[in-house]
């Protein structure tokens, strides 16, 4: 049995990975997604069949994230999701569209297939911009002000230039021949997106959160915390010369280096906005040790996820071994 | 804030009635895939894996539409209801958390062997990955039924400073309702996709459709069907009288009878007039309702004045219950019929054929009466005598709800309109596919083949 002051720490860790996890995994399939070359059939039948086999076990990251936020902090739960009432539709309705738009593209009428991979662009696009814009809101404490909303249409930005960075890394490991060499270029194009991003969000929010401030910028621990920017910097620096070797290169053997490039970056990021908001569950409002459920809940719950975690990697790593190297043609058969 | 609440009951509603259409169906199908896949690895016949593979396409599909209509489900609680988590969060949060963690995990990574890796892994893995997405799907029924069953009978719990706090989690798992609705649902899934699998064969051999798989999986589909139905009544029996000993006035509405009467007549149809609160044009079977629910013809049902104000709106309960009996019934008959033709003369004639296919998504409209029975059943509380709707519900502006439920049911017309459209047009490209008794091979049907 664990006290409740500790159980609140172990599930906002828990939620942490969950978060991670989904913009990792569902990242590169939203961003796969969003990088669907239209005009092209067979590229888009490849693209689809890189992801073809993990994009439902992705999206449960998500599902884990939410129950976790609903389970451990349910009062943290109801303000953010009140306060995000419409991107939150927005983002089932993409989720919705982009899910169905996957299985109707290969067993509706054929004529009706382009329609589908529209269907399957946009809403990766939308669940992208949609997940983004809830991010920068949450930054800003959903404050309802003009400078809040023009920030988080940056990072809304941001968060879908990231998306299609992994995307494109991860179609760079999966594919080969002339998509290779285009998913080569759009790492190279989202990079650099990313980067701006990453670096305008970096200086915006220490500036309108003053607690973030603290935390970085005027605390005597600031030095341990401090690397993280510095080796984010030095990894956008060598994704960029890994990605203009690649492009230099004609065999395949670095393939899977800007991936890894890629989540390290996001790890990082992720760690940033983490360490700026401990202990804060809603910014500015409400820590975790306020919003905690009851630890009889919480320890029950608890013993599960010790069991339980281990083994979903386990079978996570098993799937991805099945599937493992390039992309083939995906039949039921 | 009235208008609130009514719109998102409505907005709930819409999106638990659509999503379970999806699951209802999974749920077993998932256990006939099984059944086809552990025959085909017993006998390398390939009528087993055609049988499959037409099969397991219709399976990805509504598992889909299942996945991402779920995903919704899990953001309603907080969006709408905050009021719900606020007060018995600390139940239900780990029993939707354990559905994630022992169900969703298991069958979304499977799933990708299951539909993808055939060729990957060694059969034994492939047959083993589809048994276990079926038991995942099972499992999240389990798991998601515990709670509602509990929002129906709630024990295990104690009530301090207005929230509920977990006494005994085995006492709130295993609530006196949870073993009636748990396989009261599972047999309802069973039945939706025996009479999906049967409708649809017979359809192909409506249109001509020689070939020996649909032939075999509507034989198959009809017994399971003509196990499954009476099973269900005798369940549904068991139900109700649980429903008796915890919610009487459930049963009363259930029954339409409005004044606790001995020997209460078994109402086969009437006019329920909630304002003079009677019926009119009553058609029954004398003393057959105190019968079934208390076992002796002469037994006394309590009536709707012993809950006055504090009872459902009856006219919904009471239609809702008759017409799932209704089609529970004329499952019966049809699934009965047809069985003990096909097994005496080894074909249908066409018009059994029709009535096959009139039935194809009769499970649908069963199972949605029956939660509608059980859920309008239990109003006004959320959950039984600890919370009720009214204090649940968020206090967003009204006209966001609207929107929101607008745009949920726009996308649900497209998607139902797809989904029947696709399953069709599925069936008839099935029809046009030559029999092969060989593997089949890239050439015969490239597009039948390839997933993208
Ligand atoms: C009796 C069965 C049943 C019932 C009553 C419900 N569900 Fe469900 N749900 C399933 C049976 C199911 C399933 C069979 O497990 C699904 C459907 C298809 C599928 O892929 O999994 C599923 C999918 C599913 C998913 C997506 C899981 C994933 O990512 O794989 C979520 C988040 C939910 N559901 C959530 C809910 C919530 C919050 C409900 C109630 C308010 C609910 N479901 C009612
Ligand atoms: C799966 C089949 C289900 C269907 C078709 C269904 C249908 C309905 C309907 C029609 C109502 C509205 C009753 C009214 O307001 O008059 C309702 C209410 C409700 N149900 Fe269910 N339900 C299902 C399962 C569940 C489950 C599994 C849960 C919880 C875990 C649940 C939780 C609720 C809640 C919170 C309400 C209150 C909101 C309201 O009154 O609209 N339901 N449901
Ligand atoms: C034919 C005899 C049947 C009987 C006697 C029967 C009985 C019942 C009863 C009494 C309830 C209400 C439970 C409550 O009080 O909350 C119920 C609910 C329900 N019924 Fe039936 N039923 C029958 C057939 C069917 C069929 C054929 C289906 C679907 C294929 C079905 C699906 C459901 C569902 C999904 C529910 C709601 C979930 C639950 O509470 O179990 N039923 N049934």
């Amino acid at each position: 049995m664990f006290e409740q002051t500790t159980l609140a720490v172990v599930f906002v860790g828990l939620m942490g990975l969950s978060v991670l996890l989904y913009a990792i995994l569902d990242g590169y399939d939203l961003g796969v997604g969003m990088l669907l070359p239209l005009k092209n059939d067979s590229e888009c039948d490849s693209m689809i069949a890189s992801i073809g086999p993990f994009w439902d076990a992705n999206e449960t990251w998500l599902v884990m994230a939410v129950g976790l936020l609903l389970i451990a902090f349910p009062l943290a739960h109801s303000i953010v999701f009140k306060a995000l009432y419409l991107p939150t539709l927005l983002l089932l309705i993409s989720l919705i569209m982009r899910g169905i738009a996957f299985d109707f593209r290969v067993k509706a009428p054929f004529s009706h297939k382009p329609t589908w991979n529209l269907m399957f662009k946009l809403g990766s696009l939308l669940a992208a911009l949609s997940q983004g814009y809830m991010l920068g809101m949450y930054i800003m404490g959903f404050e309802q002000s003009v400078a809040a909303v023009l920030f988080s249409l940056l990072s809304a930005l941001g968060v879908t230039a990231a998306y299609c960075l992994i995307g494109a890394a991860w179609l760079v490991m999966k594919t080969e021949h002339t998509l290779q060499r285009k998913a080569i270029n759009w790492t190279k194009k989202s990079l650099i997106g990313c980067f701006i991003g990453v670096v305008a969000v970096s200086f915006i929010n220490p500036l309108v959160n003053p607690d973030v401030f603290k935390t970085w910028l005027s605390n005597d621990n600031a030095w341990l915390i401090l690397p993280l920017p510095i080796l984010c910097f030095a990894l956008f620096v060598i994704g960029f010369r890994k990605i203009k070797q690649l492009s230099e290169l004609t065999h395949d053997d670095h393939c899977w280096q800007p991936f890894v490039i890629t989540v390290a970056i996001f790890t990082l990021c992720f760690s940033g906005l983490a360490i700026s908001f401990f202990p804060y569950i809603v910014p500015g409002q409400l820590t975790i040790w306020q919003a905690v459920a009851a630890p009889e809940a919480l320890n029950f719950i608890l013993w599960g996820a010790i069991i339980v975690i281990p083994t979903i990697i386990g079978y996570t790593i098993f799937s991805y071994r099945v599937f493992w190297g390039k992309v083939t043609e995906l039949t039921y058969y | 804030m009235l208008e609130t609440l009514m719109l998102s009951r409505i907005q709930f509603a819409a999106n638990i009635s659509f999503h379970i259409l999806f699951p209802t169906i999974t749920i077993a199908l998932s256990w006939f895939l099984v059944y086809f896949k552990i025959r085909f690895d017993q006998t390398q016949h390939p009528v087993w894996m055609r049988a499959y593979r037409f099969w397991v396409k219709i399976f990805a599909l509504t598992f889909a539409i299942g996945v991402v209509t779920g995903i919704t489900m899990s953001f309603q609680f907080g969006t709408n209801w905050p009021g719900f988590m606020e007060k018995v969060g600390n139940i239900a949060g780990p029993l939707l958390g354990y559905e994630v963690l022992t169900a969703f995990f298991l069958e979304a990574s499977f799933l990708g062997i299951m539909l993808f890796g055939i060729k990957r892994v060694p059969p034994k893995i492939h047959t083993l990955s589809t048994i276990i997405v079926a038991i995942g799907t099972s499992l999240s029924a389990f798991w998601i039924l515990a709670l509602n069953s509990w929002m129906q009978t709630p024990t295990g719990f104690e009530m301090r400073d207005g929230v509920a706090f977990p006494v005994d989690w085995l006492d709130i798992i295993f609530n006196p309702s949870f073993p009636y609705r748990l396989s009261h649902m599972l047999i309802a899934s069973g039945l939706t996709a025996a009479f999906l699998i049967a409708g649809v064969s017979a359809y192909r051999l409506l249109k001509g459709d020689d070939k020996r798989a649909p032939k075999l999986t509507l034989k198959i589909s009809l017994t399971v069907a003509m196990l499954l139905t009476p099973l269900q009544a005798f369940v549904g029996d068991l139900h109700g009288l649980n429903t008796l000993e915890h919610q009487p006035q459930k049963i009363a509405a259930m029954e339409g009878v409005w004044h606790t009467e001995k020997s209460a007549p078994l109402l086969l149809f009437a006019i329920v007039d909630e304002e003079k609160r009677t019926n009119h044009f009553e058609l029954g079977l004398p003393g057959i309702a105190s019968l079934i629910l208390t076992h002796d013809i002469n037994g006394e049902i309590k009536g709707l004045n012993e809950f006055e104000g504090n009872h459902p709106p009856v006219a919904p309960v009471f239609y809702a219950f008759r017409i799932m009996i209704g089609i529970g019934v004329l499952m019966l008959l049809i699934s009965w019929l047809a069985g003990i033709k096909l097994w005496r003369q080894k074909t249908l004639s066409p018009w059994l054929l029709k009535a096959i296919v009139a039935m194809t998504f009769s499970g649908w409209i069963a199972t949605l009466a029956g939660w509608y029975v059980t859920e309008i059943g239990r109003q006004p509380w959320l959950v039984t005598g600890v919370l009720t709707v009214k204090e649940a519900a968020t206090d967003i502006a009204a006209g966001n709800v609207a929107f929101s439920l607008a745009l949920y049911l726009i996308i649900y017309v497209i998607v139902m309109a797809a989904y029947l459209h696709t399953l069709f047009t599925m069936a008839k490209r099935a029809i046009e596919i030559e029999d092969f008794d060989a593997e089949p091979t890239a050439a015969t049907n490239t597009q039948e083949l390839h997933h993208v």
